[in-house]
């Protein structure tokens, strides 16, 4: 498991913005990297308006606190126990004695400080590289004190851009179903929260079924099926107003919805007559295309990065394999080979993979392959898995897993995984309630 | 095709065994007919002897000579009380993603809705609406379980 870290010496490259600790994301990670999150320093006074406000003790910990968590969820890193720091939170931040936190075999160190500035929150960071004696990175931004979650998570998506060159995945929600119920007759809810599960919100009330919510682009709007007055339907969904309409005018069941790339367009399956095609809907004029005609079940559509393309579910050969096309319908072309069923092609974010769920001797496996169908890797086995959805970054996916129920039918349980592309650091996201059908929203500062 | 016959010997060598254990409690637990359900463990009847549900193999939205025969039952029945209309319930078991499965329960009951409609039962008094997996009869996970809820529930719609 992954990954290594470079040192370049600062006698070679004696440029201050250049990256001296390196954390390679493509391997597998055996030894995450030791760091130390030194707790923000805060001052009385903000201490005690950011309790008055926020309810917490102690604000700078608390932010702290999440950074520490996202870095060791992430895998790559190993954030060091707080009881080992020997130098103070504020002095740290001015200058750390480098070789308190070498002796702690700390690596990369990062303290910061917040305070309460006109009635909002000002936070700077710092990232330190403890074996170079340098700063890589300082930083300050200020909010409302309400976002004071976010700030963990900017703080994170920072640091970790900074180790190991590309983009962070924190401060992102995560839009899914909530499931409560017996098996038989599941009551299902849309929710969201935040990636690491705070700040969890129910946007229906399990009136009726919904299904596979997928944000837009912009994370403002949702698609997803809803079952209301039993009639299955995509719907749109604004998550601020709490508006909900029905995307189109079908005269049957319509699912399988996703936004196009630049947010424009919706597309997804409709069924008639015991076939399903592809269509798409615009959102400015309503205009509907057909994109797929064939007699077979074609469904699960997702756009390339680019909108050029479109992967697909069908199984126009007689089984369900993933296909990919032009985003007008034309060049249909099988990419998957292997042994089994292949279902819910997604097309990573970075344009270069399509995850994608497999069925093969009754198991389950969630896997990747080039956007051509060659290279396929397959990340995890389980009884009952599907349904991967992508960080922002390309980095990792989350899906749902369901678990076998004994001989009386009891124990069924849904929960949401996250693994690596590299198929480590596959963990639970823990959620408030049963869970499925997750979906990754971009970076919400974008 | 290889993989069928491979999933199908599989299923085969199931189905055996579960027909086996079946006989030995008495068929308590319904059976399965080249992973068909044959039992009448959660079947319904909408009129005397007209059975309100079929069943179908794994991925599969033929219908079997059972299935036919109650099919025609429903026909005649719903020539006899010509005011009644019917919404068929397509159902998928739990062994296949969610999406590709509510388009598999549409096509099954379309499947059941064609049969009808050569019967003589006109497409107005026949709506179709597709469940998915979304609601299994049975909660196992076991191939017996999955053949219950792989079904077209004929439902009256008023």
């Amino acid at each position: 498991m992954l990954f290594r870290y470079l040192f370049i010496l600062l006698i070679i490259f004696p440029i201050k913005t250049f990256a001296l600790i390196e954390v390679d994301i493509t391997r597998g990670n055996l030894s995450p990297l030791p760091v130390a999150v030194s707790p923000l320093s805060i001052d009385d006074n903000s201490k005690k308006n950011f309790k008055k406000i926020l309810e917490k003790e102690n604000l700078g910990s608390e932010i702290s606190t999440i950074v520490e968590n996202n870095l060791r969820q992430s895998g790559l890193f190993n954030p060091l126990n707080k009881n080992a720091f020997l130098q103070e939170p504020d002095i740290a931040n001015l200058k750390p004695r480098f070789e308190d936190w070498n002796l702690i075999k700390a690596q990369a160190l990062i303290t910061g400080k917040v305070t309460f500035v006109d009635e909002k929150l000002r936070v700077e960071f710092r990232l330190w590289d403890v074996l170079a004696g340098k700063e890589m990175m300082a930083l300050a931004f200020t909010t409302v004190p309400s976002n004071w979650r976010r700030v963990g998570h900017i703080i994170t998506d920072k640091v970790y851009e900074r180790l190991t060159g590309e983009k962070g995945y924190f401060d992102t929600r995560i839009i899914y179903v909530s499931e409560e119920g017996p098996k038989t007759n599941r009551i299902k809810k849309l929710a969201i929260m935040d990636q690491d599960g705070f700040n969890n919100k129910f946007l229906t009330l399990g009136n009726e079924l919904v299904l596979t919510p997928r944000f837009s682009p912009t994370n403002q709007m949702v698609t997803y099926l809803s079952y209301f007055r039993n009639l299955p339907r995509v719907y749109l969904l604004d998550i601020e107003t709490g508006m909900q309409e029905v995307v189109g005018d079908f005269p049957g069941m319509t699912f399988a919805p996703r936004f196009s790339p630049d947010g424009k367009k919706i597309i997804m399956s409709f069924a008639a007559d015991g076939k399903s095609d592809i269509y798409t809907m615009d959102l400015e004029n309503r205009i509907v295309e057909r994109i797929t005609n064939h007699p077979s079940i074609d469904t699960s559509p997702s756009y390339s990065p680019d909108g050029k393309y479109i992967t697909f579910n069908s199984d126009r050969s007689g089984y369900q394999q993933i296909y990919v096309m032009k985003s007008n319908g034309k060049n249909v072309k099988r990419i998957s080979f292997g042994n089994g069923l292949y279902g819910t092609p997604v097309w990573s974010p970075r344009g270069d993979l399509i995850a994608f769920t497999k069925l093969h001797k009754g198991k389950f496996y969630i896997g990747v392959m080039r956007a051509d169908g060659s290279g396929e890797r397959l990340l995890t086995e389980n009884f009952y898995q599907e349904a991967p959805s992508w960080s922002p970054n390309g980095r990792v996916l989350i899906f749902y897993r369901e678990t076998k129920t004994n001989a009386k039918g009891e124990g069924f349980s849904a929960k949401l995984w996250s693994i690596d592309l590299t198929g480590y650091n596959e963990k639970m996201v823990k959620t408030q309630t049963d869970a499925s059908d997750p979906s990754w929203s971009s970076l919400l500062g974008n | 095709m290889n993989l069928n016959k491979t999933i199908k010997n599989g299923f085969l060598i199931l189905v055996a065994g579960l027909v086996l254990t079946a006989c030995a409690t008495q068929k308590k637990t319904g059976q399965l007919q080249s992973d068909v359900y044959t039992g009448s463990e959660s079947v319904e009847y909408l009129a005397s002897g007209v059975k309100d549900r079929v069943f179908f193999a794994t991925n599969e939205t033929v219908l079997t000579t059972a299935s036919r025969e109650t099919l025609r039952k429903q026909a005649a029945w719903l020539r006899k009380n010509s005011k009644i209309n019917v919404v068929l319930e397509g159902h998928a078991d739990e062994r296949g993603t969610r999406e590709y499965n509510l388009a598999l329960g549409e096509r099954r009951a379309n499947s059941a809705k064609d049969y009808l409609m050569t019967y003589g039962i006109s497409s107005d008094r026949i709506s179709v609406l597709s469940y998915g997996k979304e609601r299994p009869i049975d909660s196992g996970s076991n191939p017996l379980a999955w053949s219950k809820n792989r079904r077209s529930v004929t439902v009256k719609a008023n």
